[in-house]
């Protein structure tokens, strides 16, 4: 893979290498997100797939390594020369972040007071189109407690949508939602995609989510990238893991004795 | 005996690690409350003035009830004794010095920590658990600025405002109880208060009570932001501010006390 930043690349991962404390999350994690496309980023539980999207949105920072966002280093900026990277960012979180002691309409106006001289009525109607955009028009005076999680995740993801981003990051967008609703949510990822030419960060392990969304994947495994490819590719890909995982394939109990020592020594080397 | 040391290098460390955290918290801080607006970055004085409601007048009543009841037991309590001596009038005396130097900016500094205090741990804990702290950053919002200024200027200019109506609600206090139930002439008692109480008393009282915002803020917030994990983290970290922050404050107090015993 070229080190070199094209015009179509929209993050660029080097040599990325993650700890918290002594232990090591992520390794040698290179990669390249196309600008436009959904890349997915699959792996089971405590595979290092939430800490590396918590570093390509710059909420933590890596040991070692470099991000570029846009062709910009992302990595060695300060905090504040980080904020006009940041406006054109958007993310969507887990429990969806919406912030408790504001209504909806002012979640989604938030970034906008704060980052732009708009006037309040322009604002105003700009929450109304990005709450329309997620199917939640007339929410506005909705407190988020009021919601429903499927509607909460709307909610965020129009405000995530506020400052009309290049770049989206959804963590886990169908964990702990029905089927129904989580489809919903998969379509509205696509609809953004599509309509807004927006490049998608996924985090999951939703494969049914995997299959409608993604343009690619990217597999991780005990904080490394097994395999990058599109869903066809990495079904033919030939490693026990991704075999698993696709196959839906417990651990056959006692198979990895080495991780087992490792659980009981707290050996991770 | 190793495992001691090994207690007291970690507490020490802890400690160290504790003081350097809340001191870069201190400098941005200032600078987001101080140089930050005069660039042009931005303050936000709505959300200052709402919290200054919040901390200050919202704790007036309780404040002014266990102020006023604490100058009332002072006034009774040093009656006893002080009637030994024939100086009953000297009362007044001592709850205008005791009010003004010690205990209103004390009490007013303990409620105001047990209400706001907390609730300053318990709010920055609960966004720190529910991601919205994480949200903040992602949009390119600043965390200080955004959250930490408002309650650190609300709390600057709450808790001085507050402890010179607690003094005056303690004296008033003691004054009462004194015309009701010693028996003191009102008018000598007013006469012997203001003798009594010199610019110095206030400037101490009015000294201390700024640092106890500071604390009570700070500890506040530092401790907001070491939660994790859950409801739990929440609950035990808001108790450990309200108890790290009142011991700071006796501290802190009695700091002052010999300082100004002196000068």
């Amino acid at each position: 893979m070229g080190m070199a930043v094209t015009s179509d690349t929209m993050v660029d991962v080097n040599d990325l290498v993650v700890k918290y404390g002594d232990r090591t999350v992520l390794q040698d994690i290179d990669l390249q997100i196309h600008r436009g496309e959904t890349f997915v980023i699959l792996g089971g539980s405590g595979c290092g797939k939430s800490t590396l999207l918590r570093n390509l949105s710059g909420l933590m920072r890596p040991h070692s390594g470099r991000i570029a966002i846009n062709g910009d280093d992302f990595t060695a900026m300060s905090d504040n020369e980080r904020v006009a990277i940041r406006k054109k960012m958007g993310m969507c979180f887990q429990g969806s972040a919406l912030f408790g002691s504001m209504t909806v309409g002012d979640n989604v106006a938030l970034p906008l007071r704060e980052h732009t001289k708009l006037e309040p009525s322009t604002i105003d109607i700009m929450v109304k189109i990005k709450l329309e955009l997620v199917g939640l028009s007339g929410f506005e005076d909705y407190m988020p407690s009021e919601l429903s999680g499927g509607m909460k995740k709307r909610a965020g993801l129009a405000r995530a949508m506020a400052m009309d981003p290049d770049i989206i990051f959804y963590d886990e967008p169908s964990a702990g939602l029905d089927p129904i609703v989580a489809a919903g949510l998969d379509e509205l990822i696509r609809k953004m995609q599509h309509t807004f030419a927006l490049t998608s960060v996924v985090v999951t392990h939703e494969m049914e989510s995997v299959k409608l969304i993604a343009d690619r994947v990217c597999m991780l495994d005990k904080g490394r990238v097994i395999a990058i490819g599109t869903l066809e590719e990495l079904q033919k890909v030939d490693h026990p893991f991704i075999e698993q995982f696709f196959e839906r394939r417990p651990d056959a109990y006692g198979e990895d004795s080495a991780d087992y020592h490792e659980s009981l020594t707290g050996d991770t080397e | 005996m190793s495992a001691f040391v090994g207690y007291t290098g970690r507490l020490t460390l802890n400690g160290l690690h504790a003081t350097l955290t809340v001191c870069v918290l201190m400098v941005d801080t200032l600078y987001w409350a101080t140089v930050a607006p005069l660039r042009g970055q931005g303050f936000r004085l709505k959300n200052a003035v709402s919290q200054f409601v919040e901390f200050g007048a919202h704790s007036l009543p309780i404040v002014m009830l266990i102020c006023f009841l604490i100058g009332a037991i002072m006034a009774m309590q040093s009656s006893y004794q002080l009637a030994r001596f024939g100086a009953v009038h000297l009362v007044a005396n001592l709850v205008g010095i005791a009010a003004m130097r010690e205990f209103a900016p004390l009490m007013t500094a303990i409620i105001i920590t047990g209400r706001s205090g907390s609730a300053i741990t318990a709010e920055i804990g609960t966004m720190k658990v529910a991601e919205e702290i994480d949200a903040l950053e992602v949009m390119g919002l600043n965390v200080t600025k955004f959250l930490v200024v408002p309650k650190f200027i609300g709390m600057l200019l709450a808790v001085p405002m507050v402890t010179l109506i607690a003094i005056a609600t303690m004296i008033f206090g003691g004054f009462l109880t004194s015309a009701v139930v010693i028996g003191l002439d009102a008018s000598s008692y007013i006469t012997q208060t203001a003798d009594a109480l010199v610019f110095k008393d206030l400037v101490v009282g009015v000294t201390k009570s700024i640092f106890f915002a500071i604390v009570i803020c700070w500890v506040g917030v530092y401790r907001g932001f070491q939660v994790y994990g859950g409801a739990e983290g929440v609950g035990k970290e808001t108790t450990s501010s309200v108890v790290t922050s009142i011991f700071l404050i006796i501290v802190l107090d009695m700091i002052f006390t010999v300082f100004f015993y002196f000068v």
